[in-house]
């Protein structure tokens, strides 16, 4: 299935430091794999092949002059294509955003280039992230790498697909209601959305503000806490950047294992999925039980809620959000006689259908006569969601569940049908809504061999418990593996 | 819930959207159903429940009120559809018939 460079990146990192391997011998591989490779899964939007083989010289130099170039030293990253970029395109997938080259780089951005990463490229989305296909972009579906003729999920499909292809070992995404984890699942990857607040949002273009996180790609549970080591901390340039939020390392958490740890399956995150997801979801939970963690079934009846309060909430902060785009600042203009006419000409010939659909249901949502009824109870039903979580997390350390209700899905199968296209978030929205942690670690394989995401949500800035389960599940499914392996 | 046209025809107004008859059509179902999925809630009965605007609770930041470089502004305009020694073009507003 690895069409790239299957090297992981602390292995990258390592001898990119030691001076077995140049970091630009790194990029020039990874950007050759991904020429000749991804015409087919269309992962990426566009690469950035010029600035990583700079950058990648600079991470060199760095070595040869004895210093240290950072943890992530030359290892390739790939960024959803909400992420700005200084003096690179950033479209969103949009055609309202073609052309448009952001004059600064998100505060992730610069946090990789600390830690000596090199950004390769932009990677494919639904526009504005809003989809769970990655079908809603500009520029056409990615495909999944297991079976392309199956969605890779979205909206950070790029992200997923690209890490799942092997053409990087990490990429970053965005989660509004599922965005890094459904895909995560779908590609059988690991995705995971940090408490909100943890990872500074300047320069993420804005979908629903207080929903969207940015989070890891990777293909382990260790790559991932990595990469999320290195975006997190606050930052000054986001209002909503957590004040006292010092991750504590997440290398001990790795290894610690599950022993007492109390663990809920939730009910209602298993309720109507797919068999076999339903069978991988129990799997992974024993497999918690053996390894020595209190593992019992809990029902949160408030969950059931949580998707149509998300589905007002999320599309009234976007058309919020949304209406910069207005053709007079930046990205597409088209003219006509008066200011009125231009913007709604612009924005016309410039969004897609699904991001009409949402601007409509936010705009009407928060319309005069409206805003109590839809707005206003959504807002209320998220704090009965809150409370109900505190709740339930008085008796538990985390809780499991499945990541997506089901495993990749035929592209243009839901591509009519928002409702059943919205349902693709159900497992995932509660921790948006909430503003907490969750991760999705592959767990076996489901209808057609395809992957299945088992989901580890965890309280507000308690990712560390969240890591601790994630790696005993990933563990587990490598064990299972290994014994299918052997059986056959 | 069900949504008049004349109400798909207002919002798409005030989104400053220019809808086809064939949108026009397809958003007063789409939206309609997505409505109805949301009588769930509607149903439930939340007086006296604080509404939730971000999940994590805030505290106000203050700083210095010192001078720092912005963006350089040939950057931030050269992105832009239309400009003019050093502003955002538009099209005249001004004198325009109410």
């Amino acid at each position: 299935m690895s069409r790239g460079l299957p090297l992981d990146a602390f292995t990258i990192a390592s001898e990119v430091r030691s001076h077995e391997r140049s970091a630009r011998s790194v990029v020039e591989e990874v950007i050759e794999s991904i020429e000749r490779g991804d015409s087919e899964i269309r992962s990426f939007v566009s690469l950035m092949a010029e600035s990583a083989l700079k950058r990648a010289e600079v991470v060199d130099e760095i070595v040869a002059n004895g210093c240290d170039p950072g943890r992530l030293a030359g290892v390739p990253v790939a960024l959803k294509d909400n992420l700005c970029t200084k003096g690179a395109a950033t479209t969103c997938s949009s055609r309202i955003l073609e052309g448009w080259i952001p004059p600064y780089d998100a505060t992730v951005v610069e946090k990789l280039r600390d830690a000596g990463a090199i950004v390769v490229g932009k990677t494919n989305m639904d526009e504005f992230a809003m989809g769970s296909s990655t079908e809603t972009s500009f520029y056409g579906p990615t495909r999944n790498p297991h079976d392309t003729t199956k969605v890779p999920g979205g909206s950070s499909g790029g992200s997923a697909a690209a890490v799942a292809a092997g053409f990087v070992p990490l990429a970053l995404g965005s989660d509004t209601g599922g965005s890094i984890r459904q895909p995560a699942a779908l590609c059988g990857v690991v995705g995971m959305k940090p408490t909100y607040g943890r990872v500074s949002r300047y320069g993420l273009i804005a979908f629903a503000s207080s929903l969207d996180q940015i989070g890891p790609f990777a293909r382990s549970v260790a790559e991932a806490a990595a990469l999320y080591e290195v975006i997190s901390g606050h930052d000054e340039r986001d209002s909503t950047s957590l004040l006292k939020s010092e991750q504590e390392t997440t290398e001990e958490a790795l290894t610690r294992g599950v022993a007492g740890l109390r663990v809920g399956v939730v009910t209602e995150l298993l309720d109507a999925m797919a068999p076999q997801v339903v069978s991988r979801v129990r799997e992974a939970a024993d497999a918690l039980g053996l390894s020595g963690a209190d593992v019992e079934e809990v029902s949160i009846p408030e969950l059931r809620y949580a998707l149509s309060a998300y589905y007002l909430i999320a599309p009234a902060e976007a058309s919020s959000n949304l209406a910069r785009y207005d053709g007079v600042r930046y990205g597409l203009r088209v003219d006509a006689d008066d200011v009125a006419s231009m913007n709604a000409a612009s924005r016309t010939a410039g969004f897609g259908p699904e991001v009409k659909r949402r601007i409509m249901l936010g705009t009407y949502a928060l319309s005069a006569g409206y805003y109590d009824a839809y707005y206003g109870q959504a807002q209320k039903v998220r704090t009965l969601l809150i409370a109900a979580f505190d709740k339930v997390y008085e008796r538990f350390d985390v809780l499991v569940g499945a990541t997506s209700p089901e495993t990749a899905f035929e592209l243009g199968a839901k591509s009519s049908d928002p409702i059943a296209m919205y349902l693709s978030d159900v497992c995932t929205i509660p921790s948006n809504l909430a503003g907490h942690p969750a991760i999705s670690v592959p767990f076996g394989s489901g209808e057609g061999g395809l992957p299945v995401g088992v989901q580890v949500l965890a309280p507000a800035l308690h990712e560390n418990e969240m890591f601790t389960v994630g790696a005993v599940i990933e563990r587990a499914a490598s064990d299972a593996r290994n014994v299918g392996e052997a059986a056959t | 819930m069900k949504l008049s046209r004349s109400e798909v025809v207002h919002v798409a107004n005030l989104a400053r959207l220019d809808l086809s008859e064939v949108e026009v059509e397809l958003f007063t179902e789409q939206l309609g159903l997505i409505l109805e999925h949301a009588t769930d809630i509607g149903a439930l009965d939340l007086d006296g429940v604080e509404p939730t605007a971000r999940p994590v609770p805030q505290e106000n930041v203050m700083r210095q009120d010192e001078v720092r470089p912005g963006l350089d502004r040939r950057d931030v305009l050269s992105s832009a559809p239309a400009v003019e020694s050093n502003r955002f073009l538009v099209p005249r507003i001004i004198g325009e018939e109410p």
